[in-house]
């Protein structure tokens, strides 16, 4: 028993790289989707304080509304800056419909509006698209499809697929944008001002409103990307919703208000995931990889409450 | 106020001659209250353009309530506020910055997560006009209007002499330069009122001295005009030119600095009195 927990699968991992080095790929995939779903939580956490339930459904709808598009004759490409546009028009309406009037109210009220929010879209998105799943517009969006085989010396050979390479240039891409823009622009820092400090916000003049706006616009962005390379691996359908609730260990992990958190969140979440499960997960009878993300989390919680890259929470006394 | 540059002989100010200014801005009979607790009763006082003005009284007295009306975080129930001539019952928070009431705050209020350039350019928002699209452009027009408000920070740190601190974090810094940061932040906004909330709350005797010297240098030479907040008497008799002073939301006296050190009911309000 000991020898199947501590040796077998290191063992395993020797005698079989090309294994080894697949499921590390795959493990890097889906860390770099968690990371994208993640980051759109973050993004709104980190200027409103708010926790939006809604991301999940926001990469559904956001998914639904790219293919329906298409689905009626809308050109791929107008069909994909149609859909920003459409995303913008909600990230506006959320402002004003939502987060406007819920200003200082507390933050359970917001999350309660969030969920509200979750419900709308799905209602929205099924009485305008239907609920059926849909396939993924892929190849019309000059996304790559196929696969390529790489040998590694002579110990076998590795398959990427193309697809998944390009979700990982596109989110790595996605980040750096991001990264650029709230560091180096004027938005940007007072996107990081109102993160820090409301009301010091407001005596500089920043409009606390046209910053929500924007945010759930980014937020709404990143749901977009995500709604695409997840469509693109499985369909487009409200199923997804739930993946987005793997976001929560990796927010945990990464902390709430951290960019980089999620990222580094989300990759060791993959990784973790795809390694536990093929090594160790025959061990219980496999399945572990839908809850094995909450318990990594949870040991990282023991030693570090405020997630790796979360801001230290020290409450003067 | 263009030019942050320090003359080396500032204009010589004499407080003795009494001079006619403009009003800037000028409370009428304003009172807040929050549910059954009255903050402030039926105040009115002015400010004229150019002076410092002192506004006084002990703790709980309502002289943060009244910054806080003046720059729009409260909403007066009873009253007007005259800002340049136009009548408001109450302002937005971003209307009084984009319309040049800039403010510090009694405990430090500071963006702790960025470094001290951030924090005091981000007191340019409102100059800055690039749009959403501009800005995700980043390169070309938006990079250039920030080179050049850059400029303008630049000579805010010369001006406090803060130089060395450039890119600390300012959760980093002392409590002192914490202050000093946050007065950058809000000459950034080339405000025409500054509202100090106890600029020099907890400082020690040097550091009070930098910091009188800064709010002097301000009000002379950029002609700002500085609504203040202080407990040290010593530095609101030596700035200010009109003091106004409050106790338990009401005001007790209105005048030069000598005039209300001598008011009998400023003497009561400070020291007790037995009923």
């Amino acid at each position: 028993m000991l020898y199947d927990i501590f040796i077998d699968p290191f063992v395993q991992m020797y005698d079989m790289p090309d294994f080894f080095l697949q499921v590390l790929w795959e493990g890097f995939v889906a860390g770099i989707l968690y990371a994208l779903i993640a980051l759109g939580f973050v993004l709104i956490f980190k200027a409103s304080g708010v926790f939006n339930f809604a991301q999940g459904i926001m990469v559904v709808f956001a998914g639904l509304t790219l293919v329906g598009l298409n689905e009626n004759g809308v050109p791929a490409y107008l069909a994909l800056i149609l859909t920003i546009g459409v995303m913008g028009v909600l990230a506006y309406g959320v402002e004003r419909v939502v987060m406007r009037p819920l200003v200082n109210q507390p933050e359970i009220i917001l999350l309660m509006a969030t969920i509200g929010l979750t419900y709308f879209l799905i209602g929205f998105g099924e009485f305008v698209f239907g609920g059926e799943p849909k396939q993924m517009i892929t190849e019309q969006l000059g996304l790559p499809t196929g696969s390529t085989a790489f040998e590694i010396g002579d110990r076998g050979l590795i398959i990427l697929q193309h697809i998944d390479i390009a979700a990982a240039v596109i989110a790595i891409l996605m980040v750096a944008a991001l990264g650029i823009f709230f560091n180096k622009t004027r938005i940007g820092r007072a996107l990081r001002a109102v993160a820090d400090d409301h009301q010091a916000a407001l005596s500089v003049g920043i409009s606390l409103n046209q910053i929500w706006a924007i945010v759930w616009f980014a937020a709404g962005l990143v749901a977009l990307a995500t709604g695409i390379m997840w469509g693109a691996r499985s369909d487009v359908s409200f199923a997804l919703e739930i993946v987005a609730f793997k976001a929560l260990p990796v927010l945990i992990l990464g902390g709430f208000t951290s960019i980089p958190g999620a990222i580094v969140g989300g990759l060791i979440i993959g990784f973790g995931e795809k390694i536990g499960e093929l090594y160790w997960g025959g061990l219980v009878g496999g399945g572990i990889e839908s809850w094995l993300a909450y318990i990594i989390a949870l040991i990282f919680l023991l030693f570090r409450p405020q997630g790796l890259f979360g801001e230290r929470i020290i409450e003067r006394i | 106020m263009n030019a942050f540059a320090i003359e080396t002989d500032p204009a010589p100010s004499d407080q003795t001659v009494i001079v006619e200014r403009d009003l800037l801005l000028s409370v009428d009979n304003v009172s807040l209250a929050f549910g059954g607790v009255k903050a402030i009763t039926d105040i009115s006082f002015n400010i004229e353009k150019g002076e410092i003005r002192a506004i006084i009284g002990p703790n709980g007295a309502g002289k943060t309530s009244m910054l806080n009306v003046i720059n729009g975080f409260y909403h007066p129930q009873e009253g007007t506020i005259t800002w340049q001539g136009k009548v408001r019952r109450k302002m937005k928070p971003y209307e009084a910055a984009s319309q040049g009431i800039a403010r510090t705050f009694q405990n430090v209020a500071l963006f702790t997560g960025m470094t001290t350039l951030d924090n005091i350019m981000s007191g340019r928002s409102l100059k800055m006009h690039r749009n959403f699209f501009w800005q995700l452009l980043w390169r070309g027009p938006a990079e250039r209007e920030e080179i050049e408000h850059r400029r303008k920070v630049e000579d805010i740190i010369d001006f406090l002499e803060i130089q060395a601190i450039r890119k600390t974090p300012v959760g980093k810094l002392p409590y002192g330069l914490q202050k000093r940061v946050e007065l950058g932040r809000a000459l950034a906004m080339e405000p025409e009122l500054l509202l100090l909330d106890e600029p020099m709350a907890g400082m020690n005797l040097e550091e009070k001295e930098d910091m009188s010297r800064f709010i002097l240098d301000v009000n002379r030479e950029f002609g700002t005009t500085i609504a203040l907040i202080e407990h040290d008497m010593g530095v609101v008799m030596d700035l200010s030119d009109r003091v106004v002073v409050l106790d338990y939301g009401k005001k007790i006296a209105d005048g030069p600095p000598e005039e209300v050190q001598a008011s009998q009911d400023v003497i009561d309000a400070y020291l007790g009195v037995s009923h």
